[in-house]
């Protein structure tokens, strides 16, 4: 058993019991981060400060909300809209996070393709980070249910008969997923439950392992440069503090993190006062009905790249490359055969290229997932898609032929 | 070594802002068809004959020869409803409006056209079509042996002089006679047969809501389907839209059984605004205390970029 003494202080008493210094040592003052890195470092901080509106926000609006038929529409739009007081302005910030995340996570996402950072010991980083946007999307489409609307209820019927698994006719499957027929009352308490309690869960727990994944392999920087962390950790603790490659978590880098989140702010308060339409369609405004289906049904913006993927083929191939879109930006870290952890640009032409063409056609499939599927709109969704696949396929080939730079 | 972060901030903003301007402008631009308004002139209605009512002569007409109110309550003047709203829904399919307010509500000219042809002013020629022998339930005005022109013009000028004056015309009195005997709007208590009141007795509220069912019903075989609940209509669709619809619900939606209401710019804009304060009721409060949390958030921002100079002076 361990030995304690009689404290000297409170923080004595503290450390014998949970080492509050060397804990602090190891989350913050001595956890090393290379000086080398831009403002899209700080997207993590970001993340986190947007959660947290999300979880306080969420918190608010879980004391009004009724997950019932026949109430949950009014409980949003009457009672937390109107009643409460600022129930409006918890919604809102509610709506535009669940929307904002998702486009700081694209963004922390290409950060991480361009800059390399999935290679060289940080492939765990990579994985957590995409199960974590596998959780994510799950609690975006479970709370997206919630108000009851036209656009939760129909996107409902939507997503649940994927599970149908097209020429498979899993019909049981899909009833059993909602309980029902039809999006009902079974169906919309499970999908509180799982947006309220287990899918916040699994986030906490991916939360932990992304930034555990983390602590191992450091944080890549602009260069993919390697660093000698213990020897730049030691020229900055004997007081070469602009010589050091690397600085403190906490105060040095956390101080720009509070720059770009406080310029974060300013955009987000900016969209939650003046610009939330988008993160709250109006087609949801209708309540639920049943015999009425929308004249176009779509996803939230963040889902519409993978919806594209989904739509332009025959349901059984459309499900197939829905389901290879799904899980694919997971294997990236060994799908790139590369040598090179450096950005982008400086690998040769053709990751270049991809790098650059990946994101250029994911946006051209998100403007096609939204657009009506007619005419030229489901051509080019068509070739998108295709393309989307193809590059997939052909990256291993890319990067198992560039050359070390 | 170069700062590259303006650059790489330029980059994330270009294509955060191209795939918003898809998804958001151009993709709403695409799906939904795009119906200028014409400030409600009523462009396709006959002009007005110019002649000058006699709002005496009017009222004449009105109780007398054109036998208005025969179907028609005029309480403002001393002639209330002959019955429940129910009662009168069952018989015409909607319950006639009162005409108390009927000439600051609506556009003259709308009113002059209605008189002598409803289904043509309301827009509902598809529905009521004399040779096919169906005929609007409200009966046209044949004229009472004299200038039928002069008629008209006497019964608006009657109508315009028992109505209240454009600022006594509040939001929610323009709803209720423009919209309130089709639509209801339950967040504001509001059902088509009038406010619901608050009953002390389960009873009698429940002996209420029968009315309203009632009332439904009838309207459910008038029309075709139960109008919608306008309480959300604000958010579900937006002032644009609805101006647009309310000026002519052919437009947006071809072959609805909605007639057109014929209200007047300046009406229409209170039946919207008291749309907005259903659907949007936060919307001042919203407002004012944006500019509060975006003060707020700057100073913060200018805090957070202070601290960071200071922390990163000794590190380069």
């Amino acid at each position: 058993m361990a030995h304690f003494t009689k404290a000297t202080s409170i923080k004595d008493w503290l450390n014998q019991r949970l080492a509050v210094e060397k804990l602090e040592k190891v989350m913050a003052s001595e956890y090393w981060i290379p000086k080398n890195i831009n403002f899209l470092w700080a997207m993590g901080m970001v993340l986190v400060i947007t959660f947290a509106l999300l979880l306080v926000s969420g918190i608010f609006l879980l004391m009004y909300y009724q997950p019932n038929v026949a109430t949950a529409f009014d409980s949003v739009n009457y009672t937390i809209m109107r009643e409460v007081d600022f129930g409006w302005l918890w919604r809102h910030v509610h709506g535009v996070a669940a929307s904002v995340v998702f486009l700081i996570i694209y963004i922390h996402m290409f950060t991480g393709i361009y800059y390399g950072s999935y290679k060289k010991g940080r492939e765990m980083i990579w994985i957590s980070g995409m199960l974590l946007f596998v959780a994510f999307s799950a609690e975006a489409f479970s709370g997206y249910m919630l108000p009851w609307g036209q656009m939760s209820y129909w996107a409902g019927m939507v997503i649940t008969n994927l599970f149908s698994g097209g020429s498979l006719h899993a019909d049981g499957l899909v009833e059993w997923i909602r309980g029902d027929y039809v999006p009902a009352q079974a169906f919309l308490t499970r999908f509180f439950m799982l947006h309220v309690l287990l899918i916040p869960l699994a986030i906490l727990g991916l939360i932990g392992l992304h930034f555990g994944a983390l602590r191992i392999p450091h944080v890549n920087n602009q260069d993919g440069e390697e660093i000698d962390f213990d020897a730049e950790a030691k020229k900055y603790l004997d007081g070469d503090k602009a010589g050091s490659k690397v600085m403190r978590f906490a105060n040095d880098f956390m101080s720009k993190d509070m720059m770009v989140v406080g310029i974060y702010l300013i955009f987000f308060f900016y969209l939650v006062f003046y610009n939330y339409g988008f993160a709250m369609d109006p087609v949801n405004f209708d309540p639920a009905d049943g015999l009425k289906t929308p004249a176009h049904i779509y996803p939230e913006w963040y889902f519409l790249w993978s919806y594209e993927i989904l739509r332009p083929f025959s349901v059984d191939i459309g499900l197939i490359a829905f389901a290879f879109a799904q899980v694919i930006f997971v294997l990236l870290p060994f799908l790139d055969r590369s040598p090179n952890t450096c950005p982008a640009n400086r690998r040769g032409k053709a990751f270049a290229i991809w790098f650059w063409l990946m994101l250029i056609n994911m946006i051209v499939l998100t403007a096609m997932g939204k657009l009506p599927p007619e005419g030229v709109f489901s051509k080019i969704g068509f070739v998108s898609a295709i393309l989307f696949i193809v590059m997939w396929i052909a990256l291993p080939f890319i990067t198992a032929r560039e050359k070390k730079v | 070594m170069k700062n590259k972060e303006p650059l790489i901030l330029a980059v994330v903003v270009f294509f955060s802002l191209v795939t918003y301007y898809l998804v958001e402008p151009y993709a709403h631009h695409v799906m939904h068809k795009h119906v200028e308004s014409e400030h409600f002139a009523y462009a396709d209605l006959p002009a007005l004959s110019g002649k000058i009512g006699d709002a005496a002569n009017g009222k004449v007409l009105v109780t007398g020869a054109a036998a208005c109110t025969g179907c028609h309550s005029i309480e403002k003047d001393g002639m209330p409803a002959m019955m429940e709203p129910q009662m009168s829904a069952a018989s015409y399919g909607v319950n006639p409006p009162d005409l108390s307010n009927a000439g600051a509500v609506y556009d003259a000219k709308f009113l002059s056209d209605l008189i002598k042809n409803p289904a043509h002013a309301l827009k509902v020629e598809h529905k009521y079509d004399p040779a096919k022998g169906k005929m609007h339930p409200m009966v046209p005005f044949y004229g009472a042996g004299g200038d039928i022109d002069q008629e008209v013009a006497d019964i608006v000028a009657y109508l315009q002089s028992i109505a209240v004056s454009a600022e006594e015309l509040t939001p929610a009195m323009a709803f209720e006679n423009a919209c309130g005997r089709c639509h209801a709007m339950r967040y504001e208590n509001w059902t088509q047969m009038g406010t619901k009141p608050s009953f002390k007795h389960k009873k009698d509220e429940l002996a209420f809501d029968i009315k309203v069912i009632e009332y439904q019903d009838s309207l459910k075989a008038y029309m075709g389907k139960l109008p919608p609940d306008l309480s959300m209509y604000y958010r579900s669709r937006n002032s644009h839209f609805l101006e647009t619809f309310i000026e002519n619900p052919q437009s947006q939606l071809a072959g609805t059984a909605m007639p057109r209401v014929g209200v007047t710019a300046e009406v229409a804009e209170k039946v919207i605004e008291h749309m907005a304060d259903a659907g949007d009721t936060k919307r001042h409060e919203r407002e004012s205390i944006a500019v509060n949390v975006m003060i707020y958030i700057v100073i913060f921002a200018i805090f957070a970029l202070l601290w960071k100079k200071q922390v990163w002076r000794d590190l380069h």
